[in-house]
């Protein structure tokens, strides 16, 4: 195929891939590369299901093209877990029953993730407002809260 | 489609004016992307301005601020001594979509994209910023209100990129403000916003002031008769009113699915008394 020829880190991994100009990082990480814990919900950067974080930067991968990513750093939510122990955020979705449908779910992990990484005891309103680009049409977003909560704070060893 | 990320604003410019078919300058991409995946817009070459480090940083000078045109709208919410100058600017900017969307919006996206409840360009229009553009001609450097001409037309000519908002460095006693009206409490398009900006004398008194609204014309409205009823007051009760009805006079928005017009021009001058009244408050603190 001919395209663009990027090289970048993922997870911690390097990665390379060709892609086309006009492909977005989502469709490259789902289809090209395999991550399928990376969901396309809009496309259009409204319901953060494509969550990613680049650079440090969370982001929507459906508005980033694939060639963007080039010597950048990527994480999703592949990379959350270390071998067969979740993520206090993966355990405590599990335990609060946060998900249903699951679609949102890797979105909602790394948008959490990134929430308590700049902010490790937010309140409430602040996890509603921090994840606000994350939607989801089972849970009704309280389930959601509380385990973000509850992860927060087995995340400060409280 | 080619896709480019050329290192210096020299080579972006190049590619711009030699471009033989459509272009698009990248930024946050946040609408870019947005477009193409609509089937509005199907550029033969994609610019991405990123890879360019001088349009990625924002920096103070002796004048002022300088922001590069591929900050994301996140990294001006984070800047302090930006936040402690202009406020209401990074209120604007930090009104623009969700987190996510933060981390690639840009304030001249905003600008370029030309719509009139853009967030981020009345609180800009208020705050008397300045575009820096460059190109094929040299550079040039004009007031923002002058870059939108109509909703998603701008001014700029064939091969001019917008290198930098410019903003003047704060006189004491300065302050601005910017709020919206959205039926929902975040995530939301303007259905009406204002934008005030003041600067008062050592006795409390307004000296100099502008205001500015968005969603309530084809382009972003300076209000010139509204700040001169604030120039010579101390923002009380009678003032206020006064400037509410010049505001809602001057607005000519359209009736659609976000509101009408009776209810944008009612809101437009509701608005304009509360910021004005915080802009005031935080002329007094400083």
């Amino acid at each position: 195929m001919a395209g663009i020829a990027v090289s970048t880190t993922i997870n911690g991994d390097h990665a390379e891939f060709l892609c086309h100009p006009d492909e977005t990082l989502l469709e490259v990480l789902r289809e090209r590369l395999g991550l399928m814990g990376v969901k396309e919900g809009c496309g259009t950067g409204d319901c953060g299901a494509c969550s990613i974080v680049l650079d440090d930067r969370l982001v929507c991968s459906c508005l980033v093209l694939g060639a963007e990513a080039e010597g950048r750093r990527i994480a999703t939510v592949e990379g959350m877990a270390q071998g067969d122990r979740l993520h206090p955020l993966q355990q405590k979705f599990l335990e609060h029953a946060a998900l249903q449908c699951g679609i949102c779910t890797p979105g909602f992990l790394i948008a959490a993730q990134d929430l308590l990484a700049k902010n490790p005891d937010p309140t409430e309103e602040e996890i509603r407002f921090g994840l606000a680009g994350n939607l989801c049409r089972c849970t009704g977003y309280d389930k959601i809260v509380r385990a973000v909560q509850d992860a927060a704070s087995v995340m400060r060893g409280a | 489609m080619r896709y480019v990320r050329p290192d210096s604003l020299e080579d972006a410019i190049d590619l711009l004016a030699e471009a033989s078919g459509k272009a698009a300058i990248l930024a946050g991409g946040s609408d870019l992307l947005v477009r193409m995946k609509g089937g509005f817009i199907e550029p033969d070459l994609i610019i991405d301005i990123k890879g360019v480090d001088a349009l990625r940083r924002v920096s103070e000078n002796d004048e002022g601020f300088v922001i590069g045109s591929a900050v994301p709208c996140a990294v001006l919410g984070e800047n302090a001594a930006l936040r402690r100058a202009w406020p209401g600017v990074v209120e604007g900017a930090t009104l623009i979509g969700s987190k996510q969307v933060q981390g690639r919006c840009t304030i001249v996206g905003n600008l370029c994209n030309a719509s009139p409840a853009a967030d981020s360009v009345p609180a800009l229009v208020a705050a008397g910023a300045k575009a820096l553009i460059r190109g094929p001609a040299g550079s040039r450097t004009i007031a923002v209100e002058m870059i939108p001409v109509g909703p998603g037309r701008t001014s700029l000519a064939p091969g001019e990129i917008i290198e930098a908002i410019l903003l003047d460095k704060r006189r004491p006693h300065s302050g601005d403000a910017y709020q919206r009206f959205t039926p929902r409490t975040e995530m939301d398009i303007a259905v009406v916003s204002a934008a005030v900006n003041l600067t008062l004398d050592d006795q409390g008194v307004v000296e100099e002031a502008r205001v500015a609204l968005g969603a309530a014309a084809p382009t972003v409205l300076l209000v010139k008769e509204a700040a001169d009823i604030l120039i010579g007051s101390r923002v009380d009760i009678s003032t206020l009113d006064r400037l509410a009805e010049a505001c809602s006079s001057a607005c000519r928005p359209i009736d659609d699915k976000r509101g009408t017009v009776e209810f944008r021009k009612k809101v437009a001058g509701v608005l304009a008394k509360r910021v004005a009244l915080t802009a005031y408050q935080r002329a007094g603190q400083k």
